[in-house]
């Protein structure tokens, strides 16, 4: 038993390792010069244009639900009038952020993984190494800073899109004003809602885009190797979303409260 | 006379150009794990000229151009190209050798997102970081018409045929200009109609580019038009140096079952 524990705990270790080493070339070829502006470009229709569709209809059926699902509570309490401020508290600080991040992560960190891991099994990024190029600066560190900068913004237009749900479901049964309602959302909305849930969805995009290209560009070389690079980024992105938000929540009431 | 002193200077620098030993491997040890790839490689590749690895497949031909490349790291010996051991280069240096270095990947490699043309453009405009769009346009052009494909400059790697594709491999490859040319396996694959032309290409661009090269294959006829010796491989180690004609004739049994299983 003991003997199989020693190789596992190594590996992981090594696998630690090896991200270290990672994320240290990542950060070299960020200032190496020479950014690959128009690869960034493409990076970003690809990751952020490419998957607004889906963070939208997830944000608004997210807003739509979180209404119903609340509204019979509220009417318990007599706190009807509170239902535009507890969704846009909701949204902004957690769910919208946590949410689209996961939708990322399953959409993004898997292509990133499919297709770094598909260049490697055909021996693409060993060519561009071998030619003096810099695969690193040309695949990694554009598509990493594209997650990074794509995530926060359809977190944010998710959320909009996620009050404008809301905005639908109380009309289901009542009756609001577009202008009240989102008076009423804006106007529960304080600036110490607003940094920490954007920050932290910068960190999520990293994460996403740094796991999606680890576990691609480190595949091994078969076939079967794309798929576990895809699914191990989805897995590993997820749980780090997870564990980067818990942090964020904890630094957060540290800062403020 | 003076012009009769140039020629003879000429004729002189000629000979000690092919004279000079370009990529140097003694005693190349690669294992992986338990597995030992490399024994014992010994290897002297000398400017101009095309030596072929001949071998069966999961021999470790390839380990020994991909620790050239600097792909892989050797557990021991010696490897220099031009002189410069590969083993203690840092990144920059390994960057700077592998321009004068080209590999021909088995598959062809080309960078499926992009077009032919931009699969050519790629090594210009990253690593000759050349600007002048008529400049790289021409050397674009140059190398296709090389291979004989110049109309499939917009068209996508997908949609290419396995010929073609290494036949754009072989011209992304030659773009930059390598003083030395790596192939692996570049006939595999292929009918024996274009492996034949495959084969004649390689010979075309050496003489044409003046490049020194390795040529890993299996395939005689490749080996037939390509080498100016070849070289065997079994277990990990050369057993057999010489010319295509001599080592039809060798006595090793080895050698003597390879040539003939392949007639």
């Amino acid at each position: 038993m003991a003997e199989q524990a020693i190789p596992a705990w190594k590996k992981w270790l090594e696998g630690i390792g090896e991200q270290g080493v990672f994320f240290t070339r990542f950060v070299r070829n960020i200032f190496a010069g020479g950014f690959e502006w128009s690869e960034f470009v493409r990076q970003c229709y690809e990751i952020g244009y490419k998957s607004f569709t889906l963070v939208g209809i997830t944000s608004f059926i997210m807003g739509l639900v979180l209404i119903l699902q609340l509204r019979p509570t509220m009417v318990d309490f007599g706190a009807e009038s509170m239902l535009p401020r507890t969704l846009s508290i909701a949204l902004i600080r957690e769910i919208g952020p946590v949410i689209t991040a996961i939708i990322c992560a399953g959409k993004i960190a898997s292509s990133i993984g499919a297709e770094l891991g598909s260049m490697k099994v055909t021996e693409q990024i060993d060519a561009m190494e071998v030619s003096g190029a810099n695969p690193v600066q040309y695949l990694v560190v554009t598509r990493i800073i594209a997650t990074a900068v794509m995530v926060p913004l359809l977190t944010m237009i998710g959320d909009v899109i996620g009050l404008f749900g809301g905005y639908i479901a109380i009309n289901l049964t009542d009756d609001i004003s577009f202008y009240l309602y989102f008076h009423k959302c804006i106007a529960s909305i304080e600036f110490i809602d607003l940094i920490p849930a954007f920050v932290k969805t910068i960190f999520f995009g990293f994460a996403i885009g740094f796991v999606g290209c680890y576990k691609g560009y480190n595949s091994n070389k078969g076939t079967e190797s794309v798929g576990i690079a895809a699914n191990s980024a989805v897995v590993t992105a997820s749980l780090w979303i997870f564990v980067i938000d818990a942090i964020a929540v904890q630094v957060t009431n540290l800062l403020y409260y | 006379m003076a012009e009769k002193d140039d020629i003879a200077v000429a004729d002189q620098s000629e000979k000690v150009d092919r004279n000079e030993v370009v990529i140097h491997i003694k005693g190349l040890k690669k294992s992986f794990g338990d597995k030992e790839v490399l024994r014992d490689i010994n290897l002297d590749l000398k400017r101009g000229e095309n030596v072929v690895v001949l071998g069966r497949s999961g021999q470790g031909k390839s380990v020994t151009i991909q620790c050239i490349a600097g792909l892989l790291t050797p557990d021991d010996g010696e490897l220099d190209v031009f002189g410069e051991p590969v083993t203690e280069m840092d990144e920059d240096e390994l960057k700077q050798l592998r321009i004068k270095l080209g590999f021909l990947f088995q598959s062809g490699a080309l960078y499926d997102s992009m077009t032919v043309r931009e699969n050519l453009e790629f090594p210009l405009t990253r690593v000759l970081k050349l600007k002048d769009q008529q400049e790289i346009d021409q050397r674009v052009e140059e190398v296709l018409e090389g291979v004989g494909l110049l109309d499939a400059a917009d068209k996508m790697p997908s949609d290419l045929s396995g010929g073609m594709r290494k036949r754009i491999g072989l011209a992304r490859t030659l773009i930059v200009k390598p003083e030395i040319m790596l192939y692996d396996e570049p006939t595999t694959g292929l009918d024996p109609i274009t492996s034949r032309e495959i084969s004649e290409l390689i010979l075309n661009m050496q003489r044409k580019f003046k490049t020194s090269s390795i040529i890993i294959t299996h395939d005689l006829e490749c080996a037939k038009i390509t080498a100016d010796r070849v070289l065997v491989m079994n277990d990990g180690e050369y057993i057999a140096e010489g010319s295509y004609e001599e080592l039809q004739a060798s006595d090793n049994d080895f050698v003597r079952s390879f040539f003939n299983e392949q007639k």
